[in-house]
């Protein structure tokens, strides 16, 4: 029953099309990065810019090939405050006494 | 027809009593989701460490030259992004009631992680045979090693139980003993293995590459 409804599902919202459409543009941004390894950006701005591409690429996965977009709104509100609310967590007890270490590095 | 049944006046039917069920999706689909997210805080703390550590030691090792190893692990990345393509499209089979057309596209799918994985295992021994262990890096940076061979060595596990998974699931569908649904579930998991090394591919190999080799 179930396997029936979510194939009328899938029916209406994945086509092939769209699926080759995504890859497609998963690997053009996975070419940018490495594009981006060949050019001596300063670190901080390379870092910044692979996050922000690598966020893109993920939200692509997510929503298409994990189907996520297609669910109810409510299972994207459950998992992904949370997942983002744990990871500044993590960000905000390590990174402040990263940066001083890199401070401690760079003043002679 | 009988009447509704309510407990406190709320159908017992309804999302807010749990009846229903609230996200309508079934609870091993459920389940994959709340495994994806805490594994998705696992591996994020590896990266941190690993970036912590990186800003902490002045000689962190970079081992990465354009040639072998970025192009290798691009190609990895590829090889990842294609067989993540044939998951979905085995997925959307699954759902047609394409039997034999998913079987054979989840096979596809094992068959680039096994391309995947051999591909890694092939730069880790490179790494090896230049001195870096995980405990011990030629520059006397322990931690490159522990972090580098931690991180890929979890994210390699998770390739390989992927493609056992993915051998079961389709057998088991082959022959009509799992459900189109088990096959989604699956696809999810493929899929999470794919968007980790979305993060572990810049963040290490890009992020640490070196123009003078």
């Amino acid at each position: 029953m179930s396997a029936h409804e979510s194939g009328l599902e899938v029916h209406a919202v994945g086509s092939t099309r769209l699926f080759v459409m995504v890859w497609v543009w998963l690997a053009v941004i996975t070419f940018i990065e490495v594009f981006l390894a060949y050019e001596r950006l300063r670190p901080d701005l390379m870092l910044t810019l692979l996050v922000v591409l690598s966020l893109v690429k993920s939200a692509l996965i997510v929503s298409y090939f994990m189907h996520l977009k297609y669910e109810k709104i409510g299972l994207a509100l459950l998992l992904i405050p949370a997942a983002i609310f744990c990871i500044c967590m993590i960000i905000i007890f390590f990174m402040p006494d990263g940066a001083r270490l890199l401070q401690m590095r760079l003043t002679p | 027809m009988a009447e509704t049944k309510t407990v406190v006046g709320v159908p017992v039917s309804s999302a807010w009593y749990g009846g229903g069920s609230p996200f309508a999706i079934n609870s091993k689909k459920f389940g994959m989701w709340l495994f994806i997210v805490s594994d998705t805080l696992t591996f994020s703390v590896l990266l941190l460490a690993y970036s912590y550590s990186r800003l902490a030691n002045p000689n962190w090792p970079r081992p990465f030259e354009i040639y072998p190893a970025i192009a290798k692990s691009t190609s990895m990345t590829l090889i990842l992004l294609a067989s993540s393509l044939t998951m979905v499209l085995g997925v959307a089979a699954a759902h047609r009631n394409d039997r034999a057309k998913a079987v054979r596209w989840l096979l596809l799918t094992a068959l680039g992680g096994v391309a995947f994985t051999v591909l890694h295992l092939t730069e880790w021994f490179n790494l090896f045979r230049e001195g870096y262990t995980p405990w011990s890096t030629p520059q006397g940076v322990p931690l490159f090693g522990a972090t580098f061979f931690g991180i890929t060595g979890l994210h390699m596990t998770h390739v390989s139980i992927g493609v056992i998974y993915l051998v079961i699931v389709s057998i088991g569908y082959g022959r009509g003993k799992f459900t189109s649904d088990d096959v989604e579930v699956s696809g999810l998991y493929w899929h999470f293995v794919d968007l980790v090394w979305m993060f572990v591919f810049p963040m290490i190999y890009l992020m640490s590459v070196s123009l003078a080799g």
